[in-house]
């Protein structure tokens, strides 16, 4: 009886313990959210959006020229570390014996270990000197770096889970294994490997230190791809340590667009899991 | 052809003599199949014919080769990491094994159901049943819908679903998924048909529905079935082989097989004294 007792009082306080752990952890991140909107929404205004920044000592302007590079280097960088990070991945599980695989799991694996400002410091070296100049492909370059192990695994992982059977189905048919990969088992598995890969994107969207000495920043207009661009991380660390207030103000309001954009390629990751029965 | 069949069932009656080959045109044949995975030999030197559109029974215990024998026939065994084979298997004059054949024609002359429906889970059920020819660069549409439509009829499975051709393959039952499976293979036309225990994951009904399919199926193909099923191999099949430990114990006419086997392992095997 007493054992008994003890058990449940056990139980209740390790439930507790845990459940107040759990809310440690959600504390943060809501407290984040909290924070970046109250001081963003108050800062923000149409002009951000469609203005350039102001000289310094002026008032107004906006960030314009720093949301498009934003989403200039990001659909740079998913244009060609995607298709690389999806190749490899099939390749590795579909095609590659086991050591080459085991290769190119412990490379993707060093690679997303590699702190983000040394990987700026590589696309510098690797573009940016030769070319005589920062540049918005260097940046593309550095930011595609990070965005192709979270690619390659969740690839790799999503493809493991497709079954042996559907492949010898396609395969008994008389379809190639090259159409086989492509059409029926990537098919398969793309709205995993679509939400995985833009919880990627998401993550490289605020990366800072890649751009440093690659996209490098710009205060007027450019989408010129061999010149130094502006970019929302870029910009919002600039006018977060300046002392102008009017500055602090617009970093806060670069903060929270950053955060938007994040958070709507999460729910449309999400979303982009509907499934449609037919070859496209 | 009723009087064919039994004239046929006579004839084999009288055993394995030459006159059966006469009788019959062979269609497949293996010679000394030897199949291993890694260093473990599953099939140790298979010689069987498979008489053309005639259905063939493989019978035997639990982990005998049977399934590693009809894989071997659409050269689909090697497909498993480290597995190889030796000897041989011709279809018609064709030595599957030759170092230049075409896998990709071989795999659409033999087609292969397998022991799950295995349906493809993002193709609808006309895509599903047309995969085969659309992936081998088949574009025509008239073609396609004349194939898609005319495969699910010989599948028996066209009136379930002529109304919802555009739906995933996945939401018909387990014996239409089978089925579907079967008109599947049908689209490339195929000459012979492997099945692997097909009816195992099927209710009775189901299975009844396939077997007869099956039945049907005899008078255009070649039909290779494995089954754990001793009714169903008497029902559907005309030649029976049974295999243990990786050998072809004993193979001829069902009839024969079933009433009087010449070995004493098979006749154990099929009246259930036997594991
Ligand atoms: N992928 C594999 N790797 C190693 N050995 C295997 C593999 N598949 C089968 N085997 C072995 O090969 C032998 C034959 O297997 P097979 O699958 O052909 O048996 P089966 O007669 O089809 O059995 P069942 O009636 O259970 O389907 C078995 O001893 C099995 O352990
Ligand atoms: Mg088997």
């Amino acid at each position: 009886m007493k054992s008994h007792l003890r058990r449940r009082a056990e139980n209740k306080i390790m439930t507790g313990l845990m459940f107040l752990f759990a809310i440690l952890t959600i504390i943060p991140l809501i407290s984040i959210f909290a924070f970046v909107i109250t001081k963003g929404v108050t800062s923000i205004n149409l002009d951000f959006f469609t203005h350039l920044p102001k000289p310094v000592g002026e008032p107004g302007g906006g960030m314009a020229n720093a949301i498009v590079g934003t989403l200039l280097l990001v659909s740079l960088a998913c244009l060609w570390a995607i298709p690389v990070g999806i190749l490899a991945g099939v390749y590795m599980v579909e095609f590659a014996g086991p050591r080459i695989a085991s290769t190119i799991r412990f490379t993707a694996d060093v690679l997303s270990g590699i702190p983000s400002i040394v990987i700026g410091v590589f696309a510098y070296s690797l573009m940016v000197l030769p070319m005589r100049s920062f540049s918005t492909i260097s940046g593309a370059f550095a930011l595609g770096f990070m965005l192709i192990p979270t690619v390659l695994r969740t690839t790799e992982e999503m493809i493991k889970l497709v079954p042996q059977t559907l492949r010898e189905g396609a395969l008994a048919l008389g379809i190639s294994r090259f159409k086989t990969t492509i059409h029926i088992v990537l098919s398969t598995t793309l709205p995993g490997i679509i939400t995985g890969t833009l919880l990627g994107v998401a993550r490289i969207a605020g990366e800072t230190a890649p751009l440093l000495f690659t996209a490098f920043g710009n205060r007027v207009w450019s989408t010129n791809l061999f010149e130094p661009i502006a970019a929302l991380p870029l910009q919002i660390f600039v006018y977060a340590i300046s002392p102008f207030e009017d500055w602090q103000r617009q970093a806060w309001a670069g903060a929270l667009v950053l955060i938007m954009m994040v958070f709507v390629l999460s729910v449309v990751s999400r979303s982009a899991t509907k499934r449609k029965y037919s070859f496209s | 052809m009723e009087n064919d069949t039994i004239e046929t069932e006579m004839t084999a009656e009288q055993t394995m003599t030459p006159s059966l080959e006469e009788t019959r045109k062979v269609k497949m044949f293996t010679e000394d199949l030897k199949a291993y995975f890694g260093t473990f030999r599953a099939l140790h030197g298979i010689d069987m014919r498979i008489f053309s559109n005639r259905a063939t029974a493989i019978i035997g215990p639990s982990g005998c080769g049977k399934s590693t024998f009809i894989r071997c026939l659409n050269r689909m065994h090697e497909f498993v990491p480290g597995a190889r084979t030796e000897g041989k298997v011709f279809l018609d004059e064709k030595d599957l094994f030759k170092k230049d054949i075409d896998l990709i024609e071989i795999r659409r002359s033999i087609g292969m159901v397998f022991q799950r429906p295995n349906p493809f889970p993002t193709l609808s059920i006309y895509d599903n049943v047309c995969a085969g020819l659309k992936l081998s660069g088949i574009k025509n549409k008239s073609f396609l819908n004349q194939a898609v439509e005319e495969s699910l009829l010989k599948a028996a499975l066209w009136e379930e679903v002529k109304d919802k051709l555009n739906h995933s393959g996945m939401s018909l039952s387990g014996g239409q998924q089978q089925r579907l499976c079967i008109a599947r293979a049908l689209a490339v036309k195929p000459e012979v048909i492997l099945f692997d225990e097909p009816c195992s994951a099927l209710d009775p009904i189901s299975t009844g529905k396939v077997e007869e399919l099956i039945h049907s199926l005899k008078e255009n193909y070649t039909i290779v079935i494995v089954t754990h099923n001793m009714q169903q191999a008497a029902r559907i099949s005309d030649y029976t082989g049974y295999f243990y430990l990786g050998t072809l114990v004993e193979f001829g006419a069902t009839k024969k097989i079933f009433t009087n086997p010449d070995k004493q392992e098979t006749e154990d095997y099929i009246t259930g004294r036997f594991g």
